[in-house]
Order: C-alpha cells, then sequence, then structure tokens
C-alpha cells in the first residue's frame, strides 16, 4: 500500500472515528493544537488505525505520534 | 434483561468463592454474560458456571493468575474470542497475609501487593481497550473498610486495598468522558472463607463495632455491584461505596 492510500484511509478513520473535519487533516496538522483531540483521542485514533490496518502500535511507539503525517508515516512503515 | 438494559459480558476475577461468586451469580442472573475467573480453585469455579447455567444464565470459567501480565493478557484474548471484549470488570480477586508489620516478611508484603493491587492495574489496562471502542464501561474494584480506615495486622493487605482507591478515582477522572465509570466497593466484615478462620473472640469484638450487630453476606456486597454495573448508576464514578453495616463510620 503506497503512502496517499494509507493517508487517504486515515483520514477516512479520523472522520468517522473523531468526527474531525476533512478539510483540517493535513500531514502537519497537529492532533491537540490544531485537531483539539485530547491525549486520550491520540490513544483511540491509534486502536482504530490498528484495526483498520490490522497492525499492531506498541506503547513505546505511540507515545511519539503527534502529527497526522507521523501517524501516516508510521502505519505506512507497518506495511511495508 | 430489564427493559432499558442491554446483556454485556461482564469479568469477575476470583469468581470462585466469596463474594467473587456473589457477585457472578448475580450479574448472570440480571442476564449479563459472565466470565468467571480463578486462580487454582477449578472445580469450584466449574460450580460457580454449571449454578449460573442451570439458572438460566451465561457463562465460561478462565484460570489465570490476575497478577501476571501475559496470563491477563492470554485471558482477555480468550474473553475477546468467546463472548467479545467485557464492558463490566469487577475486580475481586484478592487475599490476606496478616501480621504485625514488625514481623511481617517483604515477601507477604509484595505477594498482597502483586495480587490485590497489581491485578486491579493489569485486569483495567486490559479491559481499557473494549470499553473505549464501545464508548462504554463499568469498572468496579474490591476495596475494603481496612483501605479506609486502617486495621491492626493488615498493614499490606490495607495499602493494598487504599491503593485501589486512589487508582479507581484517578482512572474514573481519565476515561469518564468516553461513559466508562470507576468505582470501588469497600466491604467490611463479610462471611466468607477470608473471614471464617478469624478466632470467636475477634468475631464477637467485630460485631460489636458494627452498628448491624452482624456480618454482612457476600449477597450484600454483590448487590451494590449489579447497581453499579447498570445503566441506572451511570451518573456515579469516582465513588467508593462502603458495604459495612455501619462499622467505619
Amino acid at each position: 500500500m503506497d503512502r496517499s492510500e494509507v493517508s487517504e484511509r486515515l483520514t477516512g478513520v479520523l472522520v468517522s472515528e473523531l468526527g474531525l473535519d476533512a478539510d483540517k487533516i493535513k500531514d502537519d496538522a497537529h492532533f491537540e493544537e490544531d485537531l483539539d483531540v485530547d491525549s486520550l483521542g491520540v490513544v483511540e485514533l491509534l486502536m482504530a488505525l490498528e484495526d483498520e490496518f490490522d497492525v499492531k502500535i506498541p506503547d513505546e511507539e505511540a507515545e511519539s505520534i503527534v502529527t497526522v503525517g507521523q501517524a501516516v508515516d508510521l502505519v505506512h512503515q507497518k506495511l511495508s | 434483561m430489564n427493559e432499558g438494559s442491554e446483556s454485556r459480558v461482564a469479568l469477575v476475577t476470583g469468581a470462585s468463592r466469596g463474594i467473587g461468586r456473589a457477585m457472578a451469580l448475580t450479574l448472570a442472573a440480571i442476564g449479563h454474560r459472565v466470565v468467571v475467573n480463578y486462580a487454582a480453585n477449578s472445580e469450584a469455579a466449574a460450580e460457580v458456571v454449571s449454578t449460573i447455567e442451570e439458572r438460566g444464565g451465561v457463562a465460561i470459567s478462565i484460570k489465570a493468575d490476575v497478577a501476571d501480565e501475559s496470563a491477563v493478557s492470554a485471558m482477555f484474548n480468550t474473553i475477546g474470542e468467546s463472548f467479545g471484549p467485557p464492558l463490566i470488570l469487577v475486580n475481586n480477586a484478592g487475599i490476606a497475609k496478616d501480621d504485625l508489620l514488625v514481623r511481617m516478611s517483604v515477601e507477604a508484603f509484595d505477594r498482597v501487593i502483586d495480587t490485590n493491587l497489581r491485578s486491579v492495574f493489569l485486569c483495567t489496562k486490559a479491559a481499557m481497550r473494549g470499553m473505549l471502542r464501545a464508548r462504554w464501561g463499568r469498572i468496579i474494584s474490591v476495596a475494603s473498610v481496612a483501605g479506609i480506615v486502617g486495621n491492626p495486622g493488615q498493614a499490606n493487605y490495607a495499602a493494598s486495598k487504599a491503593g485501589i482507591i486512589g487508582f479507581s478515582k484517578s482512572v474514573s477522572k481519565e476515561v469518564g468522558s468516553r461513559g466508562i465509570t470507576a468505582n470501588v466497593v469497600a466491604p467490611g466484615f463479610i462471611e466468607t472463607d477470608m473471614t471464617g478462620d478469624l478466632s470467636e473472640g475477634v468475631k464477637t469484638s467485630a460485631r460489636g463495632s458494627i452498628s448491624l450487630g452482624r456480618f454482612g453476606q457476600p449477597e450484600d456486597v454483590a448487590g451494590v455491584v449489579g447497581f453499579l454495573a447498570s445503566e441506572a448508576a451511570s451518573y456515579i464514578t469516582g465513588q467508593v461505596i462502603s458495604v459495612d453495616g455501619g462499622l467505619a463510620l
């Protein structure tokens, strides 16, 4: 799966799971500062991504995810 | 199932005997699908399951040392495959290793903290994923009045139970926005194997301090748990409800 497909599906999850506005979801968007997602919300998002892409995101890797782009990169890397 | 309520998957740890057994029976009678966790007594756990089934309920038993991370993980995988993720978690498993502090071994301290408190952390963390995804959950942890007012000879037990209270309150603040409540029930003297060994002298003295003048029954605690697991308790969180006949006021 290429990165843009991961990005598209991830955006879909953000919209359906967290009710976010698709227009605001860009690679450099910061979950907490730009998208108003609280820390628990980021955890929930990563769980949803694990289910959506059938990957595992261990706690240590999850901690460093603060932007949309980082989440896309992590999932893309796990699928490669 | 009552109208307006849903049948959930409920995990009760340490449910082969005593208060845990009563809670498993009560939750099953309400209509929930119950997982009877036990550490060693498989016969007793099987009896709890068959009693539930005889009464028309649904239950399975799973052996797991809830102080052990990989055992807890395996147990939650099995529950997920059998019933789906548990949205009602009753952290009941607990032991006592009483001694005066000056004689208490480090092993007696550590073992009680691990079985009673570490297990609450491990099971609650494992259950959290399913509860967050469902945006609904009931975490009910069994402490003790000993954890609120202390008890001579039980510095380790009381420490573990007081720890459960702080843990539960913190968790309630973290996940309340997702429709998950976390509460504690604090039993007083309940007639179970754990209190059965107390001397008559201790029992008589204890009864004298209890407003209702009697020890409690496991069902007295189970009833509160059944309520806390219900929709009717959805605005109650971070609380500690003593079920002690008025012992620790």
